[in-house]
C-alpha cells in the first residue's frame, strides 16, 4: 500500500501542494497528466529522491518520509531503463542482491528465477549496448524487482517502444504483477496502455489529483 | 506531406557546396600541412646518431627519469582531485558556484610564467615558509609536480566535467532505489560508467605535465642533474647551441605525445567524448 498525506513537494520552481492518494495493495494504478504536470516530481518522491518539505509518505503501513531511497523497498524503471553500461544482463538482475549482499546460491536462483519470467536467459551475458528496446526494459525491470520490493514505480517505462514490442512489455507486466502480486504506480501518456493495465487512473491536473471516470 | 528541404547527398553536391568545402579544406589543410611539417622537420633534422648521444648523456638520462616520474606523480594527484572536483560541479548546484567555476579555469588561462611566478609568491608567505624549512619545495623536485600538477589538473577536470555530464543522474537514482548508499552509488555505477573519461583525463594530465615548461623554469630553476626536466633539458642545450641535442629531445617528446595520443584513440575515446577545448 502506499499513501501520500497532504505531501508539498518542489521541483525547480514549481511546487505540488496538499497531494493526498492512496493505492491499494497489489494494485495497478496508472497517473497521467500532462507535460510538466508534476509526475515524475511525485514519482521521485515516492522513491525517495527528491525530498518532500511538508506531508507524509507511508509505504506498506511504515512512514518512509525521512528515510533513504535504498531503505524503501520501492523499485524504479525509468523511460529510457537507465541500464549500467558496464553491466551484463546476469548483473543488472543481480545487483541489488549483490547491495543487500544476499548469499551466493539464493541470489543465483533468484536471477534465474527473473530470467525465466522475463525471457532472458539467451541474453545474460549480454550488455545494454546489444540489446534492443524491449530486452532493454525487460531487464530493467528484472533489476527492479529482484530485491522483492514492496512497491514498483514506472516512469513511462513503454513510451520509447514501437507498437509491437509495446504489446509485448504489457504481457510481460501483467505476468509479473500476477506472479509478485507487487503494488504498481505507473506514469503513462497512453490511456489505451493504461485501461489495458491498470486498475485505476488518476490524473494529475493543475497540481492536485482526479480519479480518472474511465477506470476499470 | 513532401519534405521542403531537401538534403543533397554527399556523392551530388550542389556546385556551391562545392565552393564552400574547398575553402573549409584548403583553410584546414593549410594547418594540417604545418604541423606535420614541422614534426618532420625535426625528424629530418636529427639523425639516428644524435638521439643515441642525447640517450648516453647522464643529464638527459637524469630529465628522463625526472620527467617520467614527475608526470605519473602530477597525473596521479590530477586524478585524485579532478574527479571529486568534476562530479560535484556537474551533479551539485550551489551558491557561489559561477566564481568557482571561473576560478577551476585559471590555470587554462593564465599565461604559463604567471603560474609559475605566483606559485613562487605563494611560497614566500609566512606559513609556507615555515613548510618549506621542513619539507624543501622551491626549486626541488616537489615544486615541479606543484607547477605541472597546476595546469594538468585543470585539464584534468574540465575532461571529467565533461564525463559526468554525460552520464544520466538517472543511473545513480536507480542504483541508490536499488539499496545502494551515494557512495556505493558512486563506486558501483557512476566511476565505472567514467572510466573512458578517467582514462582520457589520465593521458592528458600526463602530456600536459610532460610539456610544462614555463612554471617550472620560474617555479623550480633549471639546475642541472637536480631540477631539470625535458623541457629544461631543451632550454638548456639550445641556450648553449647544442641545437642537435635539443632537436633530439625534442622528437623524444613528440614520439611520447604520438604516444599518448595512439592510446587515447586505440580506447576509442575521442569518438566517445566531447572534448571541451
Amino acid at each position: 500500500m502506499i499513501a501520500l498525506r497532504k505531501v508539498s513537494v518542489r521541483a525547480g520552481g514549481f511546487v505540488l501542494r496538499d497531494i493526498s492518494l492512496e493505492i491499494a495493495s497489489g494494485s495497478h494504478t496508472a497517473l497521467m497528466g500532462r507535460t510538466g504536470a508534476g509526475k515524475t516530481t511525485l514519482l521521485e518522491a515516492v522513491c525517495g529522491l527528491r525530498p518532500v518539505f511538508e506531508g507524509q509518505i507511508v509505504v506498506g503501513g511504515r512512514d518512509v518520509t525521512e528515510e533513504p531511497p535504498a531503505a524503501r523497498g520501492v523499485g524504479l524503471v525509468p523511460q529510457d531503463g537507465a541500464l549500467f553500461q558496464h553491466l551484463t544482463v546476469r548483473e543488472h538482475l543481480a545487483f541489488a542482491l549483490v547491495v543487500r549482499r544476499w548469499e551466493r546460491d539464493r541470489a543465483s536462483a533468484r536471477v534465474d528465477e527473473l530470467a525465466g519470467w522475463l525471457g532472458l536467459r539467451p541474453i545474460l551475458d549480454r550488455r545494454p549496448a546489444g540489446l534492443s528496446g524491449g530486452e532493454a526494459q525487460r531487464v530493467a525491470l528484472g533489476r527492479a524487482l529482484a530485491f522483492h520490493p514492496d512497491i514498483l514505480c514506472l516512469d513511462e517505462p513503454l513510451s520509447a517502444l514501437d507498437d509491437d514490442t509495446r504489446s509485448e512489455i504489457c504481457e510481460v507486466l501483467t505476468d509479473l504483477r500476477r506472479r509478485t502480486q507487487v503494488t504498481i504506480l505507473h506514469i503513462t501518456h497512453n490511456r489505451r496502455e493504461a485501461e489495458r493495465l491498470a486498475d485505476r487512473i488518476l490524473l494529475l491536473r493543475d497540481g492536485s489529483i482526479q480519479i480518472s471516470p474511465h477506470s476499470a | 506531406m513532401s519534405d521542403v528541404v531537401s538534403r543533397p547527398s554527399p556523392q551530388r553536391r550542389h556546385p556551391s557546396d562545392r565552393v564552400f568545402f574547398a575553402c573549409l579544406f584548403i583553410l584546414s589543410g593549410t594547418y594540417v600541412l604545418l604541423l606535420a611539417a614541422t614534426v618532420l622537420a625535426d625528424a629530418f633534422y636529427t639523425t639516428p646518431g644524435h638521439l643515441w648521444r642525447a640517450l648516453q648523456s647522464p643529464e638527459i638520462q637524469h630529465a628522463i627519469r625526472l620527467s617520467l616520474l614527475s608526470c605519473t606523480l602530477t597525473t596521479i594527484l590530477s586524478l585524485w582531485v579532478a574527479v571529486p572536483v568534476g562530479y560535484l560541479m556537474t551533479r551539485l548546484r550551489f551558491r557561489g558556484q559561477a566564481l568557482v567555476d571561473a576560478l577551476l579555469d585559471i590555470p587554462i588561462v593564465l599565461p604559463p610564467l604567471v603560474i609559475g611566478l605566483s606559485l613562487l609568491i605563494l611560497f614566500q608567505t609566512a606559513p609556507l615558509r615555515l613548510l618549506e624549512r621542513v619539507f624543501p619545495v622551491t626549486y626541488a623536485v616537489p615544486s615541479i609536480i606543484l607547477a605541472q600538477f597546476m595546469v594538468a589538473c585543470a585539464f584534468a577536470v574540465r575532461t571529467m566535467r565533461a564525463t559526468f555530464e554525460q552520464i544520466s543522474p538517472r543511473h545513480e537514482q536507480v542504483a541508490l532505489t536499488l539499496g545502494c548508499t551515494r557512495a556505493q552509488a558512486f563506486w558501483m555505477v557512476v566511476l565505472p560508467s567514467a572510466r573512458r573519461g578517467i582514462v582520457t583525463a589520465a593521458t592528458l594530465a600526463w602530456a600536459r605535465a610532460l610539456g610544462e615548461f614555463g612554471p617550472i623554469l620560474v617555479f623550480s630553476g633549471a639546475t642541472r642533474m637536480k631540477t631539470e626536466v625535458l623541457p629544461t633539458t631543451v632550454y638548456l642545450e639550445l641556450s648553449v647551441g647544442n641545437l642537435e641535442a635539443a632537436v633530439a629531445v625534442s622528437l623524444l617528446m613528440i614520439i611520447a605525445a604520438v604516444l599518448v595520443l595512439v592510446l587515447i584513440r586505440g580506447w576509442g575515446l575521442d569518438r566517445s567524448l566531447h572534448h571541451p577545448f
